[in-house]
């Protein structure tokens, strides 16, 4: 008995081990790539998140890490590219993660005003439910264009969540948590923006890009 | 289930026993994705490969694996695979794995490919296997495609739109007939209804050959083509 669980044990152990090495190798064949990819992903949707800021240049020439440790929402490192018009700030671009989807983690573009104004918020990465926490992304539906325009100010910080958490945006039928989770990372990232704004448009690039 | 042979493996999986017409497993994926051709090509391609290496995986293994054991392996090694082939997609094609979303790696809860890996491989060599996963997985793609194909033309009144994301270059718009479409066949109940003609069809055909056959029996071997 003993030894048939042993077997068993031991014969589930290699093939997992086997199994591990597997996704290993293929994860660090592709990873480069899947970088790479991730990047211009986030690239193409800057623009489009910028919606009626009139600005000189490339959006990606001022980039800048904030690295882990910071107060804005998610664990991981956050991108913000600033945007300039004629060497004044016009607009800040803020890539950051809502750590607390329904599936995981939601990584957000998020665009706003010198003034802290949202020009415009995209979906980079997500793994809510299809047709229900999906619909964040704005090739499903309308929901994150409802936040273009809106700034701290308009509506007040408490209006800042979904109706039917007493706040003035929309729900999604079906799903709660991923709204709540994309509201709460803009109303973090926004607040952070409007505490750091000088801070962070004076600092010297350091994107890695060439 | 017989060994069979490599050709015979093949035409199970594409006709006679279709996962997906037949056997009715992975419809979810199968009703969900199937908006565009490229999109179920996509998918179809995705689960052809973690079918057959899962088939040929389980064979390999299949005397070393106890009895009791059996699932907890077929699942690591689907899991496996289906990761792998998930970072692969993200590599290579960033918009079709974006496009699919949460159904790459839901390829790992597709009923078809542990049916397969219990039914099928665990039971047999390493090449029947392999030509089974083969079949399977083209039957599969054959009919994500084919539905695809007819929801994206109904639906959106376009022909192979966005195959950039497979092939890579601009974006492509196809062939545009007309702009726009009748929108519930690229809505859920439309999957329903072609797949409903789909499984009609074949049943259809089926029924014309085995009456076509019955007919050049001889009388007295011939049986009622409904028993």
């Amino acid at each position: 008995m003993t030894d048939h669980v042993m077997k068993s044990g031991l014969t589930l152990a290699a093939i997992a081990a086997i199994c591990t090495a597997l996704v290993a190798t293929t994860y660090q064949g592709t990873k480069a790539r899947i970088a790479a990819n991730e990047q211009a992903w986030l690239e193409q949707s800057l623009e489009p998140a910028l919606a009626g800021v009139f600005f000189e240049g490339s959006v990606t020439e001022s980039k800048l890490v904030i690295p882990t440790p910071h107060e804005l929402p998610g664990r991981d490192d956050v991108i913000v590219y600033r945007v300039f018009a004629e060497a004044q700030p016009v607009a800040a671009l803020f890539a950051v993660t809502a750590p607390d989807g329904y599936a995981g983690p939601i990584r957000i573009l998020l665009g706003a005003t010198y003034d802290g104004v949202v020009t415009g918020i995209r979906i980079l990465e997500h793994r809510e439910t299809p047709g229900l926490g999906d619909k964040i992304v704005s090739s499903r539906s309308n929901w994150v264009f409802q936040f273009d325009g809106h700034s701290l100010d308009n509506p007040e910080l408490t209006g800042w969540a979904l109706k039917r958490d007493g706040g003035q945006f929309d729900q999604l039928t079906g799903a709660s948590i991923t709204p709540r989770a994309v509201i709460n990372a803009m109303r973090e990232t926004l607040l952070y923006f409007a505490a750091h704004r000088d801070e962070i448009f004076s600092q010297a690039a350091n994107g890695d890009d060439e | 289930m017989s060994e069979g042979s490599f050709v015979e493996r093949l035409q199970t999986g594409l006709w006679a026993d279709n996962p997906g017409l037949v056997q009715l497993l992975g419809l979810c994926p199968l009703l969900a994705v199937t908006t565009t051709f490229v999109n179920g090509l996509g998918l179809g391609i995705a689960t052809l490969f973690v079918l057959t290496f899962s088939n040929i995986l389980v064979s390999a293994t299949r005397r070393w694996i106890q009895h009791d054991i059996r699932i907890p392996v077929y699942v690591l090694i689907i899991a496996s695979l289906v990761t792998c082939i998930e970072l692969i997609f993200k590599a290579w094609f960033p918009s079709l794995d974006r496009s699919l979303g949460i159904f790459i790696p839901l390829i790992v809860t597709n009923c078809a490919i542990v049916a397969r890996a219990e039914v099928f491989a665990s039971r047999n060599s390493v090449m029947s296997s392999f030509a089974d996963g083969i079949g399977m997985g083209i039957g599969f793609t054959v009919l994500l495609v084919t539905i695809g194909f007819v929801r994206e033309l109904v639906g959106q009144g376009s022909i192979l739109s966005r195959m950039d994301m497979l092939v890579g270059g601009d974006a492509m718009s196809g062939l545009v007939l007309v702009d726009g479409g009748w929108l519930l066949a690229v809505l859920p109940p439309g999957a329903f209804f072609c797949l409903a003609l789909a499984v009609a069809a074949k049943s259809a055909i089926d029924r014309r050959r085995l009456l076509a056959r019955h007919a050049k029996m001889p009388r007295r071997l011939r049986q009622s083509p409904h028993g």
